[in-house]
């Protein structure tokens, strides 16, 4: 298949979450979850430039996020649990004590 | 239609699938098995781009670390999804305006000649004994040694903030608290009485 299919894949799953943030922006962990598939369309660009441009750099990079990612998901999905701990809601619109 | 093509075509309809099945399920635990069933999609695609690792690694830690940590957090969560689905049908106006347009936006830029297959001809297939994972092994350890530690101390700092804001202090030890200790005033502590004395009485 052509460079341009994987693209156009990734660049898809890209604008299918970018629709999940804007439909789902009550709920933190769909948020969660769309900026995961964001990141996963990211990667799917990342791997397909390095296999046609034969540069390992490219999976190195991948790697590099995939790390980051887990990181942020873990410390994300904490400040999650410890969010409804405290106020008992996981909804965007009553999370706006510094609102002022 | 080449088998390459057709396994392609195939993985892309599920990862488009499952995708659009995160964002329109309306339970947050058949969205993140949506999530797994994408992952897993995606690395089908990593594997028919010669990316051995990381399609393993997408699978094992990401279908068997993060996703478990989203499923766990899901079903920890006593949330009210009527409620947090209520605004979903006002708000997709204005997600289809704008995932629409980027898709004609993106499209647009990758779906033309530009990176067609004249452009960048497909790479000759690996020989037989290429091994991935030794190549992305030597230069990882060698070439990007320095980032690769970097990104242990980022997976350090994460288990421990993830650890410290979710620990919760155990009622049975007890323990001094600074922070109380300085805000106490005289009065809380010492109670002057007015007592009788030997001339008194």
């Amino acid at each position: 298949m052509p460079l341009s299919a994987y693209l156009i894949v990734a660049a898809l799953v890209f604008c299918i979450s970018i629709a999940g943030i804007f439909l789902n922006r009550k709920n933190v962990i769909v948020l969660l979850m769309c900026v995961e598939l964001q990141l996963l369309a990211v990667n799917i660009n990342f791997v397909a430039f390095s296999h046609f441009l034969g540069d390992l750099a490219g999976q190195i990079f991948v790697f590099f996020i995939l790390t980051v990612a887990a990181a942020e998901s873990a410390i994300g999905l904490a400040i999650l649990v410890v969010l409804f701990r405290n106020r008992g809601t996981i909804n965007v619109e009553d999370l706006d004590t510094m609102k002022g | 239609m080449t088998l390459e093509a057709i396994v392609f075509l195939v993985l892309s309809a599920i990862l488009l699938g499952s995708a659009l099945a995160v964002i329109v399920l309306r339970n947050p635990v058949h969205a993140a098995l949506s999530l797994v069933l994408s992952f897993f999609a995606t690395g089908g695609l990593w594997l028919l781009l010669e990316a051995e690792f990381l399609a393993l690694t997408l699978v094992l830690v990401y279908v068997g670390a993060v996703m478990v940590l989203f499923l766990f957090v899901v079903m920890m969560l006593d949330i009210n999804i009527a409620e947090l689905r209520a605004g979903f049908a006002s708000h997709l106006p204005l997600g289809l305006l704008v995932a629409t347009g980027m898709v004609l936006a993106l499209l647009s830029m990758v779906g033309g000649e530009a990176f067609g297959p004249v452009a960048f001809p497909e790479p000759p297939p690996a020989p037989a004994d290429a091994a991935n994972t030794r190549d992305l092994g030597r230069l990882l350890f060698t070439r990007y040694v320095y980032p690769f530690q970097i990104a242990a101390v980022i997976l350090l700092v994460a288990i421990v903030a993830a650890i410290a804001l979710t620990m919760r202090p155990s009622r049975q030890t007890r323990a001094v608290k600074p922070e109380w200790q300085v805000t106490i005033r005289r009065e809380d502590r010492v109670r002057l009485v007015k007592g009788l004395t030997e001339e008194d009485r």
